[in-house]
């Protein structure tokens, strides 16, 4: 396998920033220098003030490959979090921010492959990049997309996720004329989506992650067969 | 770098001098980033091996490893995620005493860490030598969270934490460098943080 190298730094231009939910935004940003990435990757945005302090963070992009003049990364704003509260109350379209990636060779899905992506919460943007390449390329019978969520206030892209390819699971409040009452994610929830010979792509919170994993384990999910991107406390 | 419009940073606040460049300091949190499921290891089935290009390979169980004798690491560790935790112990024993035993061949420069999960990463051989790494089986005085790698995990504070493999199983040393997990999945060979060796071309 190759080996996946990041570009150098480059500046992006802000184009648009649509809300996601009451927390989270995502921001499409026009790359100076476009390169593809993998359904997976993630960029670094590096912001610099004046005296030269530099605080930089990891988003993973929600867009799919074949469209990477332009990227977009949704980012959570966590109250004590210095890039994402910048980049929620401060920046506006036409601001340039510098970036580097795509990054990551593991966590990603090349779109030919079976595959179930299972998230949590904010942890479904890496995973929305492979569910767009896979609808996107007809090849919606490859994948399949679980996301749980605590209310609908909390779900990104809800306008675009409904399809045969995705199930949500609320854990505290569900939408009205919803058949499955909330509660935390489930081996029923995951029982009636298993792809064939799947490779799972888990992505959430570390409590998540592991309360994921350890239900696919328990449907007979080889460990090689599961990977996982953890979210910690990223800022 | 490009000045961002209307980031004030700390306020031209001093940067600590124990942070590397383009970190910062996570505080009292401890992430949890692992690429795997994480592993339900015993201690009782638990061991560690050194092998490779050694005269003598050896294999400790949880209880010979600990009889080897006890040494801590008092600092500060970076992740290349960004985030660095300053003051943080750990304790376990010296990779010095583990090649004292083992006695690298003259031959060997590099060694691979590998984990029981399968998990790999590694390193020259002067990366971890001269009191430069570990294998650690407690974190400020207690047992070492299966999380964060217990029961042991190689700690090796002066590189990027990936470096610090969880659930360490052993070190292969090699007379050449063979890439491991995140170093063929576009990290850096060598991730000094001082130098920013995150990925690959750094």
């Amino acid at each position: 396998m190759n080996t996946p190298t990041p570009g150098p730094w480059q500046v992006a231009t802000v184009k648009e920033i649509i809300r996601e939910t009451k927390r989270a935004k995502t921001f499409r940003l026009a790359l100076s220098e476009p390169s593809r990435h993998f359904a997976g990757q993630h960029y670094v945005v590096r912001l610099t003030a004046e005296d030269g302090y530099t605080a930089s963070r990891s988003y993973s992009v929600a867009s799919p490959p074949e469209q990477s003049q332009d990227i977009e990364v949704t980012v959570e704003r966590l109250e004590d979090g210095e890039v994402s509260s910048f980049l929620h109350d401060v920046v506006v379209p036409g601001d340039e921010l510098e970036v580097r990636g795509p990054i990551g060779g593991w966590f990603v899905w090349r779109g030919d492959t079976p595959a179930l992506l299972i998230a949590g919460g904010s942890g479904i943007v890496p995973l929305m990049s492979m569910l767009r390449l896979a609808r996107r390329s007809g090849r919606s019978d490859l994948v399949h997309l679980v996301v749980s969520v605590r209310s609908p206030d909390d779900l990104y892209y809800a306008d675009e996720l409904p399809g045969s390819d995705t199930t949500v699971v609320y854990t505290r409040e569900m939408p009205q004329l919803w058949a499955r009452p909330p509660g935390r994610l489930g081996e029923d929830d995951l029982r009636h989506v298993l792809v064939e010979r799947a490779t799972a792509y888990v992505c959430g919170s570390t409590g998540f992650a592991d309360h994921a994993t350890s239900l696919l384990t328990g449907l007979g999910f080889a460990d090689g067969r599961i990977r996982v991107e953890r979210f910690g406390p990223t800022g | 770098m490009k000045v961002t419009r209307g980031f004030k940073g700390r306020g031209g606040q001093a940067r600590d001098t124990r942070l590397p460049p383009g970190q910062y300091d996570i505080g009292s949190d401890w992430p949890v980033l692992t690429a795997e499921s994480t592993p339900n290891l015993l201690t009782a089935e638990w061991s560690f091996s050194v092998g490779g290009l050694v005269r003598n390979p050896a294999r400790w169980t949880w209880e010979e490893i600990h009889a080897l004798g006890s040494s801590s690491y008092r600092g500060d560790i970076h992740c290349v995620t960004t985030w660095s935790k300053f003051d943080v112990s750990f304790s376990g024993v010296s990779v010095d005493t583990l090649l004292a035993h083992t006695q690298p061949l003259p031959s060997a420069s590099h060694v691979v860490a590998y984990s029981h999960t399968g998990y790999t990463t590694s390193l020259s051989l002067g990366d971890v030598t001269d009191g430069k790494a570990w294998v650690v089986w407690e974190y400020e005085g207690r047992p070492l969270e299966i999380g964060h790698g217990g029961p042991a995990r190689l700690l090796v504070p002066h590189l990027y934490f990936w470096k610090s493999a969880k659930w360490v199983a052993g070190l292969r040393l090699l007379d050449h460098d063979e890439p491991g997990f995140w170093e063929v999945n576009g990290y850096h060979d060598r991730g000094d943080p001082w130098l920013e060796q995150r990925y690959q071309g750094d």
